[in-house]
């Protein structure tokens, strides 16, 4: 389990382009951060740097267990969630297919994802094909998935924009919960969160 | 470990599933073999001695076909970052991948060889030996057909790239493929190059892996 994350100096290049340096920051247990900045700042290339699928151009990222730091690749592929515009769901399997295996590879259960169906009001769409779904079931369908396997960081691309105003509550709702159980998020948002978060403004160098 | 066995049914499934499965590159190796009488003249005897070759190259032309789905869309809807963020190493994905694609593409075109060879004038004592290099060699189809998907992941027209980077790679078991048939054919040892044929495939299952992962974090990069 992550009990912190230290980001250290940290430069990130896109092609040609420095999208910023010289980062530092240090997130505990039950902290949340909202990522803001311009459309282009570096706001989901910073979430995938953090979750090991862009390299640095330098620095560092960090992680912290019970027992001092983690190996990267067993905190990555037991402690994060990562949740972007493209949420990996099939278009042309059911809703309940393609949960069922992203919570069970993501080391959660079948009674698990039942479970986070009843909380996120899927059950009546478990049988549907992906596509036949809107945009804001389809990414409750996603958000099911945070839920259902229990992974301790939270990086979180425009999680709620797809969402109506009650759903956006109830996500609020159950972030608070992720973070009362000693949990993290990292948001990229433009709207504010619905929970207590620092800011973390990013500007274009 | 069950966390990639969960993987690998799901990726028989959709290798299976998608796009019509398998039923598409058994159709396409149908029809090649078909084409072939129209284009070297339907002569019984001239037939029966290229048949073998003939449906080895119809093989690997027709393994070609589902590549273009084994990373692509995978890369396109996001799935690949899920599994890169999951218990297994790229490489073990990339692993249960190629199996699921032997599987559920080079098995059934294996069924088909033989039955190709026949129908274009090949012996039937030969079926047994078409049928075991055509699946020994499908499984090196899959690993090396594999790395070409990975390597043209993120290129428009990725299909035609991945034909491109593959059929020089296809070469060795085509010739030992083949080789194997026309010896067993002429009464000659086949045990050498069904060797080197076995040798070529559990190469490309030993290396396919940690190229195709290293090409997946590169384009995820």
């Amino acid at each position: 389990m992550i009990t912190g994350l230290h980001l250290e100096n940290l430069a990130i290049r896109r092609g040609e382009r420095l999208l910023f340096a010289g980062l530092c920051l240090d997130l505990g247990a039950g902290e949340a951060l909202a990522l803001t900045g311009a459309n282009g700042a570096g706001k989901t290339s910073l979430l995938r740097a953090i979750a090991g699928l862009i390299l640095p151009h330098e620095g560092w990222v960090r992680f912290v267990g019970a027992r001092g730091d983690l190996e990267p690749e067993d905190a990555r592929s037991s402690g994060i969630h990562l949740l972007g515009h493209q949420d990996g769901l099939k278009s042309a399997g059911t809703a309940w297919d393609e949960l069922l295996f992203q919570v069970r590879w993501t080391g959660g259960t079948e009674a698990s994802a039942r479970a986070a169906c009843r909380l996120l009001d899927l059950e009546r769409l478990l049988e549907l094909e992906v596509r036949k779904l809107s945009a804001g079931q389809r990414r409750r369908l996603a958000l099911a998935r945070l839920v259902a396997s229990p992974r301790s960081l939270w990086l979180l691309d425009e999680p709620m924009a797809p969402l109506d105003s009650e759903r956006r509550h109830l996500f609020g709702h159950l972030m608070g919960e992720h973070l009362a159980s000693g949990g993290m998020i990292i948001a990229a948002v433009h709207d504010p969160l619905p929970i207590p978060v620092r800011r973390l403004d990013l500007v274009f160098s | 470990m069950s966390g990639l066995w969960i993987l690998f049914r799901r990726e028989l499934g959709q290798t299976w599933g998608r796009g019509g499965g398998p039923v598409l590159a058994l159709t396409f190796f149908a029809c090649v073999a078909t084409l072939l009488p129209l284009a070297v003249g339907a002569s019984p005897a001239r037939l029966a001695s290229v048949a073998p070759g003939a449906a080895w190259l119809a093989l690997a032309l027709a393994s070609l076909l589902s590549l273009e789905r084994l990373f692509e869309r995978d890369f396109e809807d996001g799935t690949l970052d899920l599994l890169a963020l999951g218990p297994a190493p790229l490489e073990a994905v990339a692993l249960a991948k190629g199996l699921a694609q032997w599987l559920a593409n080079g098995a059934p075109l294996a069924l088909l060889a033989p039955v190709v060879a026949v129908a274009l004038g090949a012996g039937l004592s030969l079926v047994p030996m078409i049928f075991t290099s055509a699946l020994i060699g499908g499984l090196g189809l899959s690993f090396t057909g594999g790395i070409g998907a990975a390597l043209s992941l993120g290129s428009r027209r990725g299909g035609v790239l991945i034909a491109v980077i593959v059929l020089p790679l296809f070469a060795p078991p085509v010739i030992f493929g083949a080789g194997v048939i026309d010896a067993y054919a002429s009464g000659l040892d086949w045990r050498p190059a069904l060797s080197f044929l076995s040798a070529y495939s559990l190469a490309a299952l030993a290396l396919g892996p940690l190229a195709m992962a290293a090409a997946c974090r590169n384009a995820l990069s």
